[in-house]
């Protein structure tokens, strides 16, 4: 029993790794992990690296990861699942993200969450089967002082109205 | 790289001055509302009238009245311009003719910038946080200089302790205590690491901090690893600061290659580097084990204490972990003595506090000031007030982990101890106003739903606990609760408070705590009256499978 599971993980590592070599990002991720002399206490910037490059982190990406750093699957898996910036699931072309800080809520970031999900029907942490937008929420951007803030495929920006929002995810969809 | 060194980049930089300088706000507050297009737009302005030669137009950090960005402040001793276009930046440059400019002007003499004190925040809106020779120019890495070529360890460790420095990540362990520990802590191999996982919603002080002075923390850092004896430092910084990021790796690039970090520096015997480790998004990591768990690579759960850091930290090292803020004060120490710092605030609070202020109110931004200082200055002089002829009804501190305090009680001074008695904790620095429009039992469940999130999951009373809290303030808020539910409520607050691990659990229960303990009204109010026959739901009825 013990020896068929081994043999079929073995094989599904080969699988991954002979996939990999035909994909450029891959290299990339490798040479980034070079650069941190393959060293376990690297795993989180290499997932950050690997975010990047592919957008999110899928199973076989781990399992790259965790073949090459020489780190168990679960390992691997269990820091890529505890931190919310990773993402297992792929996301939208454009992503919306509502500071949810208290400040932001204080001043009705609430509002505008609630807004977004009549207009678009998406939840917080959800894309659009369109696969256009992610709906996102961040704990606080710092960006206090121009509550409610959201920031819009990577744009701070100050003082959203839910009408504001709602305009600004329509003009993607 | 000596201390003459230091002195002729310094004169090299003031000769460099021009006539004018127009300071340009590149904190993230201003970026959102599109400094950066200002900037540029004054720069072609200035370009395009061949006053070139006289102007000079220099992004610093944070000039504090974030609501009013962007900010552009003309020296020597010009206004300070607010909510700045780039339709309206070229009158500014006019205005340096002679001209005046028709743009809205903050008041200088507006509390808000007069009841300020900065040490921290010294260089704030005055260097350009992306040269090392505009820090230099404001008297930048001659402290290391002077402790690593005039001081002993011990000598530094003495004035640290001497000063009363406190930590200013919340708890407001005894600086000097903490340092003296790790010296003492055998072991070849120290760190020193600089905690900017400023996870508190609603603060925003450590950000501004790192991108307006990045290299008087690395400063800091440095004293403290040569107090220590450290050579290796980490700053551990949220991903969702980048800008703070980039400017840190920038800076930490530039003091390498002055030679102001890395081998020994200034000719002593000292070698210290920083590298940054990029968070990714858990509250818990703020807890300083499982901060260490992060850098480490792994889950960040907290583990029991002790050992602590100090003796048992990163990798097993003795480890010395402090606050954004804290650092940032320990150059200005060695530079102007420990009695003129313990000059400053209170009795047993020593120095100055960061403070973020933001929610309703008029001015917000941030501020520093005396400790001591009372809410009332901060919230209704400083602050302004609320917007729109609202009235205050309370200030959240400390965020998930500290408590609302009401508007009767806003002539407690700011120091450690008021705060703690209040029910609430200094924190690192949030301080969110609310007015009579915000429901504070739905403010107590906003931040149990957080800790609920945050939960790492380790220990039960944090995991379970928080889940049931939410449960129980959600039954209130939905009117479907009675007096039993507010009794069962306390009990657990209780309970979660005293048994869970690490300080993310045992702050947890603060904010609901606080709120029943001055706006008790407002929970009673929600609540229905029991069942007619007597009877009472079992605790058993209330637990909702999260």
């Amino acid at each position: 029993m013990i020896a068929t599971l081994t043999s079929k993980k073995l094989k599904r590592v080969d699988a991954v790794l002979e996939y990999a070599s035909k994909d450029k990002r891959f290299k990339i991720l490798e040479v980034h992990m070079k650069k941190h002399q393959h060293r376990h206490d690297a795993l989180i910037e290499v997932l950050h690296k690997a975010q990047e490059l592919f957008g999110y982190l899928e199973d076989d990406l781990l399992l790259f990861i965790s073949a090459k750093l020489a780190l168990p699957p679960s390992r691997v898996y269990g820091v890529a699942t505890f931190y919310h910036f990773f993402t297992l699931k792929p996301k939208g072309a454009h992503t919306c993200v509502v500071c949810m800080g208290t400040a932001c809520y204080v001043k009705g970031a609430d509002k505008v969450i609630a807004a977004i999900q009549d207009a678009i029907r998406i939840k917080p942490g959800e894309t659009t089967p369109d696969k256009q937008v992610s709906l996102l929420t961040a704990r606080c951007i710092g960006a206090c002082g121009i509550a409610p803030a959201v920031v819009y495929d990577g744009t701070v920006t100050p003082r959203q109205s839910p009408a504001d929002a709602v305009a600004q995810l329509k003009k993607w969809m | 790289m000596d201390r003459q060194d230091l002195l002729k980049i310094k004169e090299r930089e003031l000769a460099r001055r021009k006539k004018f300088t127009l300071r340009c706000c590149m904190a993230a507050g201003c970026i959102s509302a599109n400094a950066e297009a200002v900037k540029a737009q004054l720069e072609k302005t200035v370009a395009d009238l061949g006053m070139a030669d006289d102007v000079e137009v220099r992004g610093v950090g944070c000039l504090k009245l974030c609501c009013q960005g962007p900010l552009v402040q003309v020296d020597p001793r010009g206004p300070l311009y607010e909510k700045v276009t780039t339709d309206t930046a070229p009158a500014i440059i006019g205005s340096l003719k002679g001209g005046k400019a028709n743009l809205s002007q903050a008041d200088p003499h507006h509390p808000f910038f007069e009841r300020q004190q900065a040490i921290v925040l010294a260089n704030s809106g005055q260097v350009d946080p992306e040269r090392i020779d505009s820090y230099i120019a404001a008297d930048g890495y001659l402290a290391l200089h002077h402790a690593l070529t005039e001081m002993t360890p011990k000598e530094v460790l003495d004035a640290i302790d001497a000063s009363g420095l406190r930590g200013r990540g919340g708890a407001g362990f005894p600086t000097g205590l903490k340092w003296g520990t790790v010296a003492k802590s055998p072991g070849t191999k120290k760190y020193v690491i600089c905690n900017a996982d400023e996870g508190d919603p609603g603060a925003f002080m450590d950000r501004c901090v790192l991108e307006s002075d990045p290299h008087n923390i690395l400063e800091g850092m440095a004293i403290a690893g040569f107090a220590v004896g450290a050579d290796q430092g980490f700053i551990y910084v949220r991903a969702e600061y980048p800008l703070a990021i980039s400017r840190l790796q920038l800076a930490i690039k530039q003091a390498k290659q002055l030679g102001v970090l890395g081998s020994g520096i200034f000719g002593s015997p000292f070698n210290f580097n920083v590298d940054i480790r990029i968070g990714a998004g858990a509250f818990v990591c703020g807890e300083e084990t499982a901060l260490m768990m992060s850098i480490e690579g792994r889950r960040g759960t907290p583990r029991p204490r002790p050992p602590f850091p100090a003796e048992s930290g990163l990798w097993e090292c003795p480890t010395l972990i402090n606050n954004v803020e804290t650092f940032a004060n320990v150059a200005a120490i060695i530079r102007h003595g420990a009695d003129w710092f313990a000059g400053i605030g209170t009795e047993k609070s020593k120095g100055t506090k960061v403070f973020a202020l933001a929610g309703k109110i008029t001015n917000t931004g941030l501020i520093e000031v005396p400790m001591g200082t009372s809410l009332r200055t901060i919230v209704e002089e400083m602050g302004g007030g609320a917007p729109d002829g609202g009235r205050i009804k309370a200030v959240q501190t400390g965020g998930p982990s500290g408590g609302c305090i009401p508007a009767e009680a806003f002539d407690v001074p700011v120091d450690y101890e008021s705060l703690g008695q209040l029910g609430s904790i200094m924190g690192s620095g949030g301080m969110i106003v609310m007015d009579q429009t915000t429901n504070m039992v739905e403010i107590a469940r906003f931040f149990m739903e957080f800790c609920k999130d945050e939960s790492c999951g380790k220990c039960v009373p944090c995991r379970a606990g928080t889940a049931q809290l939410y449960a129980l303030l959600t039954k209130i808020i939905e009117r479907r609760a009675t007096a039993r539910d507010l009794q069962i409520l306390e009990e657990l607050c209780d309970l979660v408070k005293h048994t869970s691990l690490c300080g993310l659990g045992q702050t947890a229960p603060n904010p609901t705590l606080s709120t029943l303990r001055f706006f008790r009204s407002e929970y009673e109010a929600l609540l229905q009256p029991e069942l007619p026959n007597g009877a009472r739901a079992t605790p058993a009825n209330h637990l909702v499978t999260p």
